[in-house]
Parts: structure tokens; sequence; C-alpha cells
């Protein structure tokens, strides 16, 4: 094979690796459905490592990305907002009050984690979200959009609650558009769909 | 042959340029509901500058949201300026765009700047668009009639009629200190607004004219 012709095999190589990315930017998850195939970063900052469970076992020792399934927790709540966002903006004091209260409930403490990913947000824009509404959960920026695509690029805040199994097999039970707006109606919810 | 396989290879060629230049990635809102007008890709700029950095900003009077007349001149010796112009209300990249600098107005007062929002549209348009913002802390002008005067005067005013996604930094003597005007399809990353902003506490680079 000449030059040229090795060269035409990569340029087709790219174009079908783009057309089936594209192809899988599909439709958000739906409950009872599966979630699309995406890692994180695992955080650098301690405190988030620990409160996500992913500062010990083999799984993580120089791995740089986890999976939400890894997340130590029965019950995962994936938010995907926004620091552009007014609706996140506005619903973030709830979302901090929903944490608090699962942090101090001795019975759901460390069984129900939350995460957000800022859809189209580089790290610093995700930052400025934390710093602002004091956010104290972990938050992942996305500020390609490569999540958010892989969602379906789902308007925000959108909400999936996910439950984990032992055996690394999960199910989602709620995946939806919009604020959820009473932490503890959200919460009781939570704990019916899970049934933990 | 190798000419049918040149020629698929063309084809694939053809497609991945069309690919790769493909619809811009957006997050929208649902404060906007199914409200917002998604008119695709566009041309990332259409327009030719009228102003570089280190030249005086033009002045302008512009009405704003709230009915008062609001001019540039009035900050002279007094605010650094940041000046955002968007391309148009209800659509997907700007409706998501100001009501980010909404909750850093710290970053703004700690660099003794003040922000104008501008748009073409009409106040009624822009009434109904930023109220699903929230409260604005900053005026929003509207460079309505005579269509995007203001627009023009930058060199910023694209040739359907509605301004590039531009930001101008103008420092307290009235001097641009920053544009930005890159492509009308993406939002300049926040973090380099609030470097060229603090850029202001400093002298410009060969002193002052």
């Amino acid at each position: 094979m000449n030059r040229f012709s090795a060269i035409c095999a990569l340029v087709m190589a790219a174009v079908l690796a783009v057309m089936v990315g594209n192809a899988c930017a599909g439709a958000p998850p739906q409950a009872g459905g599966t979630l699309p195939d995406f890692e994180l970063a695992v955080p650098q900052d301690t405190a988030a490592r620990n409160y996500l469970g992913l500062s010990r076992g083999l799984p993580f020792m120089g791995k740089g990305t986890f999976k939400v399934t890894q997340i130590k927790a029965d019950v995962v709540i994936l938010e995907i907002f926004s620091m552009y966002c007014p609706h996140c903006q506005a619903e973030a004091p709830t979302v901090n009050a929903l944490y608090e209260k699962i942090e101090k409930t001795v019975s759901l403490r460390g069984k129900i984690k939350i995460i957000g990913i800022g859809a189209g947000n580089n790290a610093y824009e995700v930052d400025t979200f934390r710093k602002k509404y004091q956010i104290p959960f972990p938050l992942f920026d996305d500020g390609d959009f490569v999540l958010h695509k892989k969602f379906g690029e789902v308007r925000t805040p959108y909400f999936i609650v996910l439950r984990n199994y032992p055996n690394g097999s999960y199910r989602i039970v709620y995946s939806k558009l919009g604020a959820f707006g009473n932490a503890d109606s959200f919460l009781n919810l939570v704990i019916k769909l899970t049934g933990i | 042959m190798a000419k049918y396989f040149r020629s698929v290879a063309a084809f694939f060629m053809a497609a991945a340029l069309f690919l790769l230049s493909g619809p811009a990635a957006y997050c929208l809102s649902d404060a906007f509901k199914d409200n917002v007008y998604d008119r695709g890709s566009m041309k990332p700029v259409d327009s030719v500058l009228k102003v570089k950095v280190g030249d005086p900003a033009p002045d302008f009077t512009l009405r704003s949201l709230s009915g008062e007349l609001v001019s540039l001149s009035d900050y002279r010796g007094k605010k650094n300026v940041m000046l955002s112009f968007i391309p148009a209300a209800w659509t997907p990249v700007c409706s998501d765009q100001w009501p980010g600098y909404n909750i850093v107005k710290d970053i703004f007062d700690s660099n003794d700047a003040i922000l104008l929002g501008i748009s073409v549209d009409n106040i009624p348009t822009l009434y109904s668009w930023t109220n699903q913002m929230g409260q604005l802390w900053f005026p929003v002008l509207s460079d309505f009639y005579p269509h995007g005067e203001v627009a023009s005067r930058f060199g910023i005013l694209r040739s359907e009629g509605i301004a590039e996604r531009a930001v101008f930094i103008i420092d307290k003597q009235g001097i641009i200190r920053y544009i930005h005007v890159k492509d009308i399809n993406q939002r300049p990353p926040l973090e380099v607004l609030v470097r060229e902003l603090e850029k202001l506490q400093q002298p410009p680079a060969g002193g002052l004219k």
C-alpha cells in the first residue's frame, strides 16, 4: 500500500469513527434502561475520593477514571447541570439540602451518593459553580459536551437515580428533566424507587 | 482499481470535513423550555472588526430594559466595562451565556468592572427572554433601532443583521483592552474573560497613551 492509500485508509477510519460516535449520541437514558458507556476522572480531592469510595482497592490503583457503578453506594444520584443554567442555579440549594439530609440520616449516610456533571462547563466553570453554591458533593467537568452528547443532549438540570447492586449490575429507577422541587419528598421517592 | 479507491477516499474525505464541521454542541437550561429556536451551526465570523485593542472605544447611548438611557461614557473614569454582545434572544448558546455572568458579580466587583449586555433585539423581546434568567444584576441594552448601529460601529454586525458573539473589555480611560470575536457558535470560556478583567488592574502593555 503506498503512502496515499495509507492516508486514505486513516481518513476512512476517522470518518467511520465519527459516524459511529454520532450514531451513539442518542436519547436520554430511561428508567429501567441502560446508561451510556462513560467514565469519569477520579477526583484529585481526597475528600471527594473518599466520599465516592474510590480511595481503596485494586480497581483504582494507578487508574485515572471510574464508572458510576464503581461508586461505593447503593444509590447514586447523578445531576447533569450547567453553571450557565438559571434553573440549575435556583436548584443548587435544594440539591445541597438533599445532600445534607442524606449525610445527617444515619440509615442513609454512605448508602446514597450524589455527583454532578457540568454539561459544556470546563473545570474553571464547574469550580465557579461549586464555590458560588458551596456544593459539597463531587462535580465533574464536561467542557467539550462529550458526556452531554452521550446522555442525549438533555436540557438542564436533569436527574438520574441509579440503584447499584453488589454484583456490579445496576438499575436506573429515575431519569427526568427538571428540578425535583422538595428535598424531603424527592428523598422519599428515591428510597421508595430503590427499595433501600 | 486505484482510481475507484481514490474516488471512495475523496467521498470519505468530504464526509469527514462535513461531519467535523457539524452542528455546534450546546446545552440548554430547562428555563427556556421548548421556546428556543435552533438555527444550527453558523459561519463562525461574518463581519470585519472596525476597532482594535488600544483604540478608544466608540461611545454609544442605548436604552436599557429598565427604560433608562445608558452611555458607555457614563463609566469613564469610574468603572471598567465589559460589553457582551450576543447574536439574538431565544437562541441556544445565547440563552446560556448571561445567566452564567449573573452568578459572578463578585468577580466584576473585585475588578471594578461593570457588565453591559447588548443585543440587536427590541426591548419587548429582551424583556421576555431575560425574564427566564432570573434577576440580572447588569444592564441589558437594546441595539434594535437604528438596527445594530452600535454593533456596526464596532464592526461586529453580521450580514444577516445579528451581532457576533463578541466581548470587548474597556478600561476606565475608555480604551479597548481586549476583544473576543472568535466563533458565534461557542461561548467564550469564562476564565479567559476573568483573566482579562484581572489584567485591568495593571497598566496596559507599553504604558498609557
